[in-house]
């Protein structure tokens, strides 16, 4: 297989032309595309890129990293009807500190988002500004702790294991 | 069914969490007379907390619980998984355990396509359908017994390769049983594909249109019987798919039925797709040899690949410990949500478990 990545370049490249210093390119590798961006750009940024064809959402999840105080929230993104992206996941991400768990929902953009950002307020506690459901989705009904996929949260098993609780 | 609520015309009342017929999972359904005005999934029941799990255990101790969401489709959850590890870790399986690989997953696209035709059969009303696939079942549960050691619980993709290699005449044996379920399938299409009842209680019941299908971010078989030529074994080969060939199964009606129609075709193509591989598959090893703990650079990866429900999806997140930093798994059930309560308003309450179940949800894989 070639693993040439001129489309992949070339997506990229259309992106920055309309956007400039308001998109920071993490990496590009074949059949896969990263990039960063404000949460206040997001949703210019993610209508843009489903208008090239990335019509679906195939996973969006958080990521706590409190030795930078951040969440990291990444939308995965496919093409299930465009012959020559069908190949590529973009990853599209924001990235925000702690303090301020907030980010605009994309389902305006991608319907198919809705589930996921229900699920990544659960489980980190970011809110989607903008979706109707911010609400339990997983957790049983009488959970009362911290967001669970935070990293403070640790689980009690393994804390009665290592002796330090 | 508990009564909640009365106003008016309208009746709200829960259909679950009981197993409804397929897992622990409610859906809240507000009647108007027999049809349905409104649907509120509501997951969760079996939340295990997989992607927290993940994030206390090293990357092998992960492999036994990650296959529990689904354990009809183990190596289905696990094959993303294996793939974004070694990804991380800049090695490949060799030759001969992709083509290993391929017939595991393809067994267990067989294995839960039939779990799913066997409950389809008797939520709508045809215990036939129930006994027969269940029955057959069992076959291609040997023949993956026979690779993996256990039923349905394999544990059998690890991270560079395979745990052992293919049990002698390991071929034989299961061309036999592919010619027998062949034959089989026939007799299932007079019986059921093609009895009366069953196209009176799918034909033109919850259709799903091409654009919302796509909107919806439906996924795998669902998506193909909305008329969209998409598998992840086509649009991104991983593990040697690309030198077999068969054609994807796309149906243009978006229906109930032909989304059992595209399943029941996969059932063909799966034990195509297992024929050619055991005509394929090179000698050699099975399986890379690492010794100590394993690590991943620091960095992240993501791989996605098809199972019997869909794409599956991983995303792991390696800060250079033996365990991963952060595990996001998407499965395809999960994408189901968005499409449900869309398909099932608007229809009668006799509708609900074609079009619930033509879904193919499955409420473990999706709450994990």
């Amino acid at each position: 297989m070639s693993q040439s990545i001129e489309k992949e370049e070339l997506l990229l490249s259309s992106i920055k032309d309309k956007f400039g210093d308001k998109v920071s390119e993490l990496y590009v590798n074949p059949k896969r595309i990263k990039i960063l961006v404000d949460r206040e750009n997001i949703l210019n940024v993610a209508t843009f890129v489903r208008d090239l064809g990335f019509n679906q959402v195939i996973s969006a999840g958080g990521t706590d990293f409190p030795k930078e105080d951040s969440f990291v929230v990444d939308y995965h993104l496919i093409s299930v009807d465009h012959e020559d992206l069908k190949r590529i996941i973009f990853n599209l991400s924001t990235k925000f500190p702690k303090n301020e768990p907030k980010t605009p929902t994309l389902m305006e953009v991608w319907p198919s988002a809705e589930y996921h950002e229900q699920e990544t307020f659960e489980m980190l506690g970011i809110i989607f500004e903008g979706h109707p459901r911010m609400e339990r989705l997983l957790l049983p009904e009488d959970w009362n702790d911290i967001p669970p996929l935070r990293k403070e949260f640790k689980l009690p098993s393994r804390l009665v294991e290592h002796g330090s609780s | 069914m508990e009564v909640v609520d009365q106003e008016g015309r309208t009746l709200t009342f829960s259909i679950g969490p009981q197993h409804p017929g397929s897992g622990h999972f409610r859906l809240i359904v507000k009647v108007d007379g027999d049809f349905i005005v409104d649907v509120k999934p509501d997951p969760g029941y079996v939340h295990r907390g997989a992607e927290k799990m993940c994030e206390e255990r090293t990357y092998i101790q992960n492999i036994p619980h990650l296959e529990r969401p689904v354990i009809f489709d183990s190596s289905g959850i696990l094959f993303p998984y294996v793939l974004a590890v070694e990804e991380l870790l800049g090695v490949q399986a060799p030759p001969r355990a992709q083509y290993i690989r391929i017939i595991m997953a393809e067994l267990n696209r067989i294995i839960s396509h039939l779990y799913w035709l066997a409950i389809y059969g008797i939520f709508l009303g045809h215990s036939t359908m129930f006994m027969w696939p269940m029955g057959d079942r069992e076959l291609f549960i040997d023949l993956a017994e026979a690779i993996g050691g256990t039923r349905v619980t394999f544990s059998y993709f690890v991270p560079g390769g395979v745990r052992n290699d293919l049990p002698p005449e390991f071929k034989e044996r299961a061309l036999k049983t592919c010619a027998y379920f062949e034959k089989r399938l026939k007799e299932y299409d007079r019986i059921f594909f093609s009895n009366p009842m069953f196209l009176k209680r799918t034909q033109d019941i919850g259709v799903l249109k091409r654009e919302d299908a796509i909107r919806l971010g439906v996924t795998g078989p669902n998506l193909r019987a909305s008329g969209i030529s998409s598998d992840t074994r086509k649009d991104e080969p991983y593990s040697s798919y690309q030198t077999i060939k068969w054609d994807i199964p796309v149906r243009k009606e978006g229906d109930c039925y032909a989304r059992a129609m595209v399943r029941f075709q996969e059932l063909f193509d799966s034990m195509s797709i297992i024929r050619q591989a055991l005509d394929l598959i090179p000698e050699g090893s099975v399986k890379i040899a690492m010794r100590g703990q394993i690590k991943g650079k620091v960095g992240e990866s993501f791989a996605r690949t098809e199972a019997a429900r869909g794409t599956m999806f991983y995303h792991i997140i390696s800060d250079g410990a033996t365990h991963p930093y952060r595990v996001k798994i998407s499965v395809p059930s999960f994408r189901s949500l968005c499409a449900m309560p869309f398909l099932l308003k608007g229809n009668h309450l006799a509708d609900m478990p074609a079009i619930y179940w033509g879904l193919d949800y499955w409420p473990v894989e999706a709450d994990k």
